[in-house]
């Protein structure tokens, strides 16, 4: 018995995470590759022939080259600062980790109310005397604004959960560390960048990997701000599953999403990788 | 320069530096709110006024608008059968992983890890047609399992560290004393683990009230409150959607409130 | 009232042997002492004893009855931990009672008996506490007085001193001994410190490699050490050991001195530092460092190639390449074999 009790104990998340992670993610391999009743890569030549795909695939890949340097770079500064607090450090956090809770679509409406025609921006901007006329931000003509504007609530929204992780890895190297570097003679930057910095890898790991996802998986936001006239993966996606109602391109996109972020996790794993001797 | 003189510039910059961080978060929800709380004449008027009118017609509109409270309600729903899902689930799995050593203990965390790397909310295409077959599609426990999904990766790993936290010893102490495994577990590690637990049930709460994606793609009559607002995106007013935007907001900030303390015990395990 | 017997209990995680076939009796009222370095089996024996282990062949029995297939709380033990493990959700009162609420006893009864235990182990002032307003100290008289109040046939207790500082340690040793003899209970200690054992123990039994090397009373295991290990374990400097070459039945040459000593093919010979003293013809020492201790002086050197440590007097103050003649007390030397490393 209680050899079998941590099985038993296993057995309701095992048997969940079989049922709706492992069978779907086969299910929707199979649904990309089939078509009225035969396989066929035929889902994928129709996704890929598509004059939306390419540009859906490239904005993807933009927002998350941009968004996510900018997040990392944010939430090192974040979490340092944090970290260095003495006062009223509570408050900042809970302050800087707001964003945590907060949905994309919210987010996207969030940077709306400031971007859209009669919004803040262009309250700020006529006021400033900048501009004569409120302008339309947010329309087909300005795509990088629209553009600008999705990086903007992306890197508002999620950061957060990026300088959460940091900060419960920089929790974790003691400071000794930083006061040996000290003793030594490093400056300020050097501690950062000779002692916290590769200590701190396994975090930078996984919140780059868990970050990168996310940024593909970018939807509501865009939709919220760009409507249609901005499309990444995860809206094609939904297009095709339900406006056309073609579940096997749906499914063909979800593969591409799925490759894309395994092909990145792979790649996180293996450039911060940190020998298992040398954790702290 | 002297030396102190340069610390003091130093902490000047550091000071502006925070000022400036906490304005970036907190101004656009101010932003929000101000247009949630204003009347929808004066959404919709140019130039805009920075302060709130407190004019709660646009929230009223909202309230009232078809479908919108059944959507406020369904979103609940669907949030707490998740809560309670992942919690009920994974929590098991988190006092076995912390407690025992066990042949297929490395596959279990892998299986759990792994779920990180996949985009999750696309499970909702193929599970649409599951559901369709198991009567699941369009229910509130439909949307809960694929939200359970999400969440339960994050119940198992808290709650992990949770346990991990409390040593073997006060559990061993009980037994010695008269306790059986059960017996133990709720006299001794339940009262020490119950805030964590709420904590990372508040969280999984948190997970399912804002998804969007398999939200909009597993409901149609009984739309969650984000996928009633992303369907209507094109269709309505600006009121509406501000005031829905606040909506969505207003509960998140009490959530990260509550949770506050254990977000980094939370992470700071789940690194592992 | 109660006579523990473990009979050829071994223990091995995965491939790793924990202990080998151990046997032992502890007598009523005993207080045995399970002393060893870490990773001796010590505590996995006395885990296994208190069923927080099961063997994975042999059998526990506890007055009279086979308990190696019962739950901790059906064996009639109680546990002191290294960490304490006091629940820190729970007042010292209910701490103390926890056990008796278990057992169901009336509100009268625990009252009573917390009181009393507590009172014994100086705590009666702490009921209301929680075990985060405790020191050390506090946490580890809760930890005594929680297992002390379910008077227990047997108290099993796990290098619970270990984690005080010094001086506390030596008081709440004699307190200990003091109590632990009043409750009439059989007791087994686990510790890596030798004055503890000795201190404490009405017989230790020095564990090494997951096997029982000796179990005697403490002034035979210091005096009569069954094994080189026990001699090389025990004591602080531990036993001086030279080789020993044979010259004539009965007769070993040491560093151009003969003693007597068993007649053996080989032998290895054994004395303790305190039981030498400055002579004319003695063993040659080559005196590499003095350190003067205050009531002796401790000397390190060697002989014949080989350590060699001597406590002298305070008032021998040798230099540091000086030659000693150190002449061993002839009745307190000791031969080992050195294939078997038993006693000779």
């Amino acid at each position: 018995m209680p050899r079998l009790l941590p099985y038993l104990l296993l057995l309701p998340a095992t048997a969940f995470l079989c049922l709706f992670f492992l069978f779907p993610f086969v299910q929707v391999a199979h649904d990309s590759v089939m078509r009225n009743g035969a396989y066929t890569l035929e889902n994928f030549t129709r996704m890929a022939g598509h004059w939306k795909f390419s540009t859906a695939f490239w904005n993807t890949m933009l927002l998350a080259a941009v968004v996510v340097p900018i997040q990392l770079a944010m939430a090192l500064t974040m979490a340092s600062i944090v970290t260095k607090l003495q006062r009223g450090r509570s408050t900042i956090l809970y302050i800087f980790a707001i964003p945590l809770g907060i949905s994309d679509l919210a987010a996207g409406l969030v940077w709306l109310a400031i971007f859209e025609q009669s919004g803040f921006l262009n309250s700020l901007l006529v006021g400033l005397g900048v501009i004569d006329q409120p302008i339309l931000l947010l329309g087909y003509q300005n795509t990088w604004i629209i553009f600008i504007a999705i990086v903007l609530a992306e890197v508002w929204r999620a950061t957060a959960i990026m300088m959460v992780i940091l900060v419960a890895g920089m929790g974790l190297i003691p400071k000794e560390y930083r006061e040996a570097a000290d003793v030594f003679g490093a400056s300020r930057w050097q501690k950062f960048r000779r002692v916290t910095l590769p200590m701190l890898r396994p975090s930078l790991q996984t919140a780059l990997i868990l970050r990168v996802i996310l940024a593909f998986e970018v939807f509501a936001v865009v939709v919220a701000l760009g409507g249609t006239q901005l499309p990444v993966l995860m809206s094609e996606t939904y297009h095709w599953q339900f406006a056309m109602q073609e579940r096997g391109v749906a499914a063909a996109f979800a593969m591409v999403i799925l490759g894309v972020s395994v092909a990145f996790t792979i790649l996180i794993l293996r450039l911060l990788h940190v020998p298992k001797g040398a954790r702290v | 320069m002297s030396a102190p003189s340069v610390r003091r510039a130093g902490d000047r910059v550091f000071v502006a530096g925070v000022a400036l961080l906490i304005l970036w978060v907190l101004l656009p929800i101010w932003l929000l709110f101000v247009n949630a709380l204003s009347a929808p004449a004066e959404v919709t008027a140019f130039p805009k006024r920075f302060i709130p009118s407190f004019d709660l017609a646009s929230l009223s509109f909202f309230f009232g608008f078809s479908g919108v409270l059944d959507a406020l309600w369904n979103s609940v729903r669907v949030a707490a059968v998740t809560m309670i899902l992942s919690i009920g689930v994974g929590a098991p799995a988190g006092y076995a992983l912390s407690r025992f050593d066990f042949p297929g203990k490395e596959a279990f965390r892998f299986l759990v890890v792994m779920t990180r790397a996949f985009p999750l909310p696309l499970l909702a295409l193929p599970l649409a047609v599951m559901f369709i077959r198991t009567g699941l599609d369009d229910t509130i426990l439909g949307l809960a399992l694929v939200h359970t999904t999400l969440a339960l990766p994050f119940a198992v790993l808290i709650t992990y560290s949770l346990f991990s936290g409390i040593p073997l010893e006060l559990e061993e102490a009980a037994w010695t004393l008269g306790c059986n495994r059960v017996q133990a577990f709720i006299k001794v590690i339940l009262p020490l683990a119950a805030p964590g637990i709420a904590a990372s049930a508040v969280f999984a709460f948190v997970i399912s009230w804002n998804e969007v994606f398999a939200a909009a793609v597993l409901t149609v009559e009984n739309r969650t409150l984000t996928a009633f607002l992303l369907q209507s995106l094109d269709v309505s007013p600006l009121p509406l959607k501000f005031a829905g935007g606040a909506a969505l907001v207003l509960p998140a900030l009490f959530f990260i409130f509550a949770v506050r303390k254990y977000l980094f015990a939370m992470w700071g395990i789940a690194n592992r | 009232m109660a006579v523990i017997e473990i009979k050829q209990v071994a223990k091995s995680f995965g491939s790793f042997t924990a202990l080998h076939s151990v046997d032992m009796t502890i007598a009523d009222q005993e207080f045995m002492v399970l002393l060893g370095a870490s990773g001796c089996g010590k505590t996995t024996l006395l885990r296994i004893i208190a069923g927080l282990e099961t063997p994975t062949t042999g059998e526990v029995w506890i007055g009279g009855r086979r308990v190696d297939h019962l739950p901790p709380r059906e064996r009639g033990i109680a546990m002191v931990f290294q960490n304490y493990a006091v629940f820190p959700h729970l007042t010292v009162f209910e701490n103390i009672a926890f056990g008796l609420r278990m057992k169901k006893m009336d509100q009268a009864e625990v009252t009573r008996r917390v009181t009393r235990t507590a009172e014994l182990m100086h705590i009666g002032q702490l009921l209301k506490r929680y075990s985060g307003e405790l020191s050390g100290g506090q946490r580890q008289r809760v930890a005594v007085a929680r297992a002390l109040a379910m008077e227990p046939d047997v108290i099993l207790m796990d290098e619970p001193l270990s984690n005080l500082d010094a001086l506390l340690r030596l008081e709440m040793r004699a307190e200990l001994k003091g109590v632990l003899a009043e409750s009439k209970t059989t007791t087994i200690y686990v510790t890596h410190d030798q004055v503890e054992a000795m201190s404490l123990a009405d017989r230790i039994s020095v564990m090494n490699g997951g096997r029982i090397v000796q179990a005697a009373n403490p002034v035979e295991v210091y005096r009569n050490p069954a094994a080189r290990f026990v001699g090389s374990f025990i004591g602080n400097p531990p036993m001086n050991f030279l080789t020993a070459a044979p010259a004539g039945v009965g007769k070993w040459q040491v560093a151009g001195q003969v003693f007597d000593g068993p007649a053996a093919a080989a032998a290895e010979f054994a004395i303790r530092p305190e039981d030498l003293h400055p002579a004319e013809h003695g063993l040659p020492a080559e005196v590499r460092v003095v350190e003067p201790l205050g009531p002796h002086t401790l000397i390190t050197a060697s002989v014949a190639g080989q350590p060699f440590r001597a406590i002298l007097e305070s008032n021998l103050l040798p230099s540091p390449g000086d030659i000693l003649h150190l002449a061993p007390v002839p009745d307190r030397i000791r031969w080992f074999d050195p294939d078997t490393q038993s006693a000779l």
